[in-house]
């Protein structure tokens, strides 16, 4: 915006002398709301801490080390490839913090190092700065860097470290199934899910199983979320109707086959439905932007899910799920475009 | 509580203002008056330089129905027919400079006594506007067009504006509080015109003892109703949606769902030239804001400058911003010598750290804007559409229903200047069909 010295030209020069005006001058409106995009972010990053408190107390040092990793490298690629571009760095609007926290929260703790920085680079460049930076991406990139990383590196990315408390971390942690996982076995190998070990609910629900390490603790997840939805960060529809679409779709089959089918509850307390309902799916800038397309968009998101889950080759769809809604967003847009005021109708 | 969808709520800030009396401002010794000061066909002045004028006299002839004259605010010489900024378009305009000569004399015959009521239609009409009466809430069009619907529309509400929902402004509180005979009165001679007995008077629940007022003074036909604090519950549309339900049709004007509103202060004015033909040549005016020292209601006389407003005032304070009309939909100024207009409903200063002068980012589709539009509208869209110049395309996103009252960018997160983009893209189409 620009500074404007001036004053009348048709008066006196004395006149002018004495009374320099140096004020802005700009279109309405003239005020503006304090909740900015670095707020947003950091609000965000706020309702992400319970679960990622979480994953470091299960699974200790590393799954820090994870983080770490992920949010600077991050940062760094995202500073460096403004630099070498010649754009103006925009780090500081903490959206590549933000996705680097996502990021390390959809890996397993125990990558290594190189794995979250190959991760982090497919995010933030590919996915992110090679569509236009932020605002432009159609897809979610913490989720492109994870799914990049799922099917380059799958051993590495479904290792999956026993969860234990902080204070009894042993030097030899062993590594076990996912719930998600374990079932998918046990259909596989018997045809019924009567063989996956040990299905309570409890324990996804607090934390106390195997998994990406900031997606093992429903109940963190949906602390977070409803700070979210408190503070008008996002709006109810994207978790909800996730969440609804996917117990309503996995209870029907549920109640059909109750041998063939795990239960809803089961459903939403295992894998990334929570991390992804609350924090994926409602990515501003891979969502759609009015409340009719969001249920749209949660509604598809929890179909594809649920079919990925049951029916698809990986145990968990979350992450598909969601990166395939993002394709359809614009579609979705065009669709759902408000009722304009007086419309003739 | 009555309201429309959208819209938003900006920290109100009326307490620097809402409680100081309206004191009169001293006569100047020299005015500035623009000869457009309406929406609409321009003016003609008819005074030359070296003529004697009285307080009250004519100094521009409209030309056309669409158009009004403007008049002495005070008697004295006309220096002559400069130029001035246009607190408006920015550029120079037409101004009658008078150098008053302190007696403050009126015209011969003014003020007159005379009963509104007993005069007819097109008297009434004639004498709004012989008197140069315009919407005095910003939008400065003529009033007796708004009060001349064609025969085929039907009106059967007449809505008084007294929402008064720009934050900061309390120039039609205090009118209503301090005169509210002149509103009421003003009210009843628009209902007469508009062959209409009942009026609502429409009030922002923000301003309760303006509204318990009213209630007390208010003969049984006019209703006084208390409608949710909610920015822009005082633009036409919105308030007219909020009290019937009914939406102004796209492109449409509120005669077309039977409607017509007049501000509070046009209603005052109404009675006036009604009943004693005095012209518009003074208003009131809320001069306020952190950055001005002592926030007043005035009385001031249209052409006078700014810089004695300011002086008026307390003088400046750290300003970084000074505006006419509110801070949603005010203009920003770049110099203090320009003149109050009949449409200045406020002098708004703003500290830096009131204002907004951060550049913007991307936009991160985050959708505020859309909940925040009280049209229905993508505003994201458009301000994309803006930085690209592409105004067909924005058209086609409904750019001209528009309203510019700036919600949408008050709630951008990436401080998106989207009613700037609005702006520049109506210009674009105006001067492409001007160039067909």
């Amino acid at each position: 915006m620009k500074n404007i010295s001036a004053s009348n030209p048709a008066e006196d020069p004395a006149r002018e002398q004495a009374t320099k005006l140096s004020v802005y001058v700009s279109s309405s409106p003239h005020v503006h709301s304090t909740e900015d995009v670095p707020w947003i972010m950091r609000q965000v990053i706020y309702a992400l801490i319970p679960g990622a408190l979480v994953g470091v107390y299960f699974f200790g040092i590393p799954a820090l080390k994870v983080i770490a990793v992920a949010v600077v490298s991050c940062v760094v690629m995202e500073v460096l490839w403004q630099k070498l571009t010649g754009n103006p760095i925009t780090v500081k609007d903490g959206s590549a913090v933000l996705t680097g926290l996502l990021l390390a929260m959809n890996l397993p703790s125990g990558a290594p190092w190189w794995l979250v920085v190959i991760g982090s680079l497919v995010a933030i460049i590919i996915a992110k700065q090679l569509f236009g930076g932020i605002g432009n991406n159609p897809f979610n990139p913490a989720l492109v860097g994870r799914v990049f990383l799922l099917i380059s590196f799958p051993v590495a990315m479904t290792t999956w470290p026993e969860p234990r408390s902080f204070f009894s971390q042993a030097a030899d942690a062993t590594t076990g199934a996912t719930p998600l996982g374990a079932l998918k076995t046990a259909i596989f190998e018997h045809g019924t899910i009567a063989a996956a070990p040990g299905m309570n609910l409890m324990d996804p629900f607090l934390g106390n199983v195997g998994g990406s390490l900031g997606e093992i603790s429903a109940l963190a997840l949906i602390l977070g979320g409803i700070y979210l939805i408190a503070r008008k960060i996002i709006t109810w529809h994207i978790p909800v109707v996730y969440i609804a679409t996917v117990a309503v779709f996995t209870g029907i089959l549920w109640l059909i086959n109750p041998e063939g089918y795990a239960s809803p509850s089961f459903h939403l307390v295992a894998g990334g439905l929570m991390l992804g309902a609350f924090f994926m799916a409602t990515d501003m800038v891979t969502s759609p932007i009015t409340n009719t397309g969001k249920v749209v968009f949660a509604a598809g998101c929890g179909v594809i899910t649920v079919v990925i889950r049951l029916w698809g080759g990986y145990p968990e769809g979350v992450s598909f799920a969601i990166l395939i809604m993002n394709a359809f967003v614009p579609l979705i847009n065009r669709a759902t475009r408000p009722t304009k005021f007086g419309a003739v109708r | 509580m009555k309201t429309f969808k959208g819209g938003i709520h900006p920290p109100e800030e009326k307490q620097l203002v809402k409680d100081n009396p309206i004191v009169d401002f001293p006569l100047s010794s020299r005015y500035h008056v623009l000869v457009q000061q309406h929406l609409g066909a321009p003016a003609k002045p008819v005074v030359k330089a070296g003529d004697e004028v009285r307080k009250g006299q004519v100094l521009s002839e409209p030309l056309g129905f669409v158009s009004v004259p403007v008049h002495a605010p005070t008697s004295g010489r006309v220096k002559e027919i400069g130029r001035i900024v246009h607190p408006v378009t920015g550029l120079l305009a037409p101004c009658v400079v008078i150098d008053a000569d302190g007696r403050d004399e009126w015209a011969e015959g003014l003020p007159m006594e005379r009963d509104p009521f007993a005069m007819s239609r097109d008297e009434l009409l004639d004498a709004i506007k012989t008197a140069g009466v315009v919407g005095m809430g910003g939008a400065t069009f003529p009033t007796h067009v708004k009060l001349s619907p064609p025969k085929d529309k039907t009106i059967d509400t007449f809505i008084v504006n007294g929402a008064e929902c720009e934050p900061y402004l309390s120039s039609d509180h205090r009118l209503m509080l301090e005169q509210p005979e002149r509103v009421l009165k003003g009210a009843g001679v628009v209902m007469k015109i508009l062959g209409l007995d009942r009026a609502t008077i429409a009030i922002e629940a923000n301003k309760p003892d303006a509204i318990k007022l009213m209630r007390e003074k208010a003969p049984a036909e006019i209703q006084v109703e208390a409608l949710k604090v909610k920015y822009p519950q005082g633009a036409e549309k919105q308030l007219i949606n909020a009290l019937t339900g009914r939406e102004v049709p796209s492109g449409g004007l509120p005669m077309d769902v039977g409607a017509v509103v007049q501000n509070a202060g046009t209603c005052a004015a109404v009675w006036d030239a009604c009943a004693r033909g005095i012209p518009l040549i003074e208003r009131i005016t809320s001069v306020t804001g952190r950055g001005i020292v002592q926030p007043k209601n005035i009385r001031v006389r249209v052409g006078t400058l700014l810089r004695e407003v300011i002086e008026f005032s307390g003088g400046l304070n750290g300003a970084a911003k000074i505006i006419f009309g509110g801070p949603m939909m005010g203009i920003a100024q770049f110099t203090q010598d320009i003149a109050i207009m009949k449409g200045t409903s406020g002098v708004l200063v703003l500290r830096e750290e009131d204002t907004n002068i951060t550049d913007y980012s991307a936009c991160i589709s985050c959708g505020r804007c859309v909940e925040a539009c009280p049209m229905g509208l993508i505003p994201s869209t458009l301000s994309k559409l803006g930085e690209k110049g592409m105004w067909q395309k924005a058209k086609e996103n409904n750019l001209l229903d528009c309203v510019e009252c700036g919600s949408c960018t008050y709630v951008s997160p990436a401080n998106r200047p989207i009613v700037h983009f609005v702006k520049h893209l109506k210009a674009l189409s105006r001067a492409a069909s001007a160039k067909k």
